[in-house]
């Protein structure tokens, strides 16, 4: 790796080329009701790049959100080694606080960091409006669509400053047509931000849409089975054909994982 | 017809038609009036004793704001205590379900021992009696947050403090209120409670003193006017209390629509 980078774009080459997450082998199980050991994980390897859109897609139950908690911190692997830089979870319900306004929302990392209200207000605000959601500062989560509320939610954990984001299903509870908005919306948000992504989802489609690189999960215990370079020009459509063969290629590795 | 008129009527069609019994029952029924007297008595009462009944209006309206106050503020200390320390909990948990069962004859003689013809024994009183759907409501509205969110709001970083501070309080703040107006309903009671088994020194001894005294002087009238000026109270503190609920926690009413 070049180390005596001097131009900003270098700088920005180099930090691209920087290990952002870097799982070794890892394995995890958790104990289901009766207490028996089920295996969600089973060595699994993967690296993430500075700046890079990962995702990930595997059948319902191979551990993909397990996943995500080991980037987190929020679990330890039972076996290998998971390092990564400060990630932050964006879990699967938008979990927006309902006695908060919608900016307040936006802004609670801002405000458990310790900023003031009116500081952490200033500074979501300015993010908010740039994202497209001003006029909804003040209402309420109870009176925004499930979209906004997702929108809400990706802000709160972009506000965090973490370098990494895991995302766990973040669409998958919108209907079809909200959900290709919110692809595109997030798309245009990460062009703006950009941060290190892990996006978990069960979508093929929204992996292609979305990330750089489509790893492909066994069902469980998961492990990696397949690795999808997606080379396309943003914002995507996932009725481009170069798209669609891509997608034909992740549900191969899919389904052969499944008769496995 | 205004939308508020629309929401009295009800209320006003009611007491009216009662009043109309009342009085029907009352004068036509042949019924002493010593022992029931007729609405009409009672308002001549209420109109002639106007002043009398305003000042022990006054002792009592004091007393149920501040017993009330005192109950809200140690119980909601005690609950949040309670909340926080599971040892707590199953230490004090039940002896303040039993402090419900106290009847009040057998302590007052020690409360007017300790702090005499005052206010204060009064107040331990009525504290007593509101403490109770304070401390029940508030500590399960303190356990109604979902653990989702309350963990959401440790993946962002926050503090044991900022957690409570920003998640649990305000969750719990809906409950609380509730607990607040029943606790009003029955401070009223209370007071009246309290009035009859301590003595006060003084012209005024508030309006629970004044009907037993009448009753005892044969002034049926007078004590029901004074009843009455107790009933409207209640309601009049209940309903500021719904507003003052509404006002602090309106995304506790958006989803249920407008009721009250």
């Amino acid at each position: 790796m070049a180390v005596q980078a001097t131009s900003p774009v270098s700088q920005q080459q180099a930090s691209r080329d920087q290990v952002a997450v870097d799982l070794g082998g890892v394995a995890r199980s958790y104990r289901d009701r009766r207490g028996a050991r089920v295996p969600a994980l089973d060595g699994v390897s993967l690296c993430v790049r500075s700046g890079e859109v990962l995702a990930v897609v595997g059948p319902s139950g191979c551990g993909k959100s397990t996943l995500l908690e080991l980037i987190c911190a929020l679990q330890r692997p039972d076996a290998g080694n998971v390092a990564s830089l400060p990630a932050v979870l964006m879990p699967q319900r938008d979990l927006l606080l309902p006695w908060l306004s919608a900016l307040d929302n936006a802004a609670l990392a801002l405000r458990i960091a310790g900023h003031s209200r009116a500081r952490a207000r200033e500074r979501a605000g300015v993010l908010f409006a740039e994202l497209g959601l001003g006029g909804f500062e003040s209402a309420r989560p109870d009176e925004l669509s499930g979209g906004m509320r997702q929108r809400v939610a990706f802000l709160r954990t972009l506000l965090s400053g973490k370098p990494v984001l895991c995302l766990d299903e973040p669409l998958s509870a919108l209907d079809a047509i909200t959900r290709g908005e919110m692809q595109n919306w997030l798309t245009g948000a990460l062009l703006r931000e950009p941060r290190t992504v892990v996006l978990v989802t069960h979508d093929v489609e929204e992996a292609i849409v979305l990330a750089d690189r489509v790893l492909v999960l066994s069902p469980r215990p998961g492990h990696v089975i397949a690795e999808i370079t997606v080379d396309l020009p943003r914002p995507r459509s996932g009725v481009d054909p170069a798209a669609i063969a891509l997608r034909e290629q992740a549900m191969q590795a899919l389904g052969e994982g499944a008769s496995r | 017809m205004s939308a508020r008129l629309r929401r009295i009527l009800p209320a006003a069609i009611f007491a009216l038609a009662l009043l109309c019994a009342w009085e029907l029952y009352v004068d036509v029924g042949g019924v002493d009036p010593f022992v029931l007297p007729a609405p009409h008595a009672i308002a001549v009462a209420l109109w002639e004793n106007a002043g009398f009944i305003a000042h022990n209006f006054a002792v009592t309206a004091k007393e149920v704001v501040l017993g009330l106050g005192v109950a809200l503020v140690c119980g909601s200390l005690l609950a949040v205590a309670i909340h926080l320390s599971p040892l707590l909990r199953r230490a004090v948990y039940p002896w303040a379900v039993g402090s419900q069962a106290v009847p009040f004859l057998l302590i007052t003689p020690l409360l007017v021992v300790w702090w005499g013809f005052g206010i204060l024994p009064k107040l331990v009183v009525i504290a007593l009696v509101c403490f109770f759907p304070v401390v029940v409501t508030t500590v399960d509205g303190l356990a109604s947050i979902d653990p989702d969110q309350f963990k959401l709001l440790r993946t962002l970083g926050a503090s044991r403090a900022q957690a409570f501070r920003f998640g649990e309080l305000p969750a719990a703040l809906p409950a609380a209120l509730s607990g607040a107006r029943i606790a009003l309903a029955v401070g009223v009671i209370g007071a009246y409670l309290a009035e009859t088994l301590t003595p006060t020194v003084g012209a005024y001894a508030g309006l629970g003193h004044e009907i037993n005294a009448d009753l005892t002087a044969l002034e049926g009238a007078r004590a029901w006017a004074a009843a009455t000026v107790l009933f409207a109270f209640s309601i009049a503190c209940f309903y500021s209390l719904t507003l003052i609920e509404h006002r602090l926690a309106p995304w506790a009413h958006k989803a249920k629509g407008d009721e009250r």
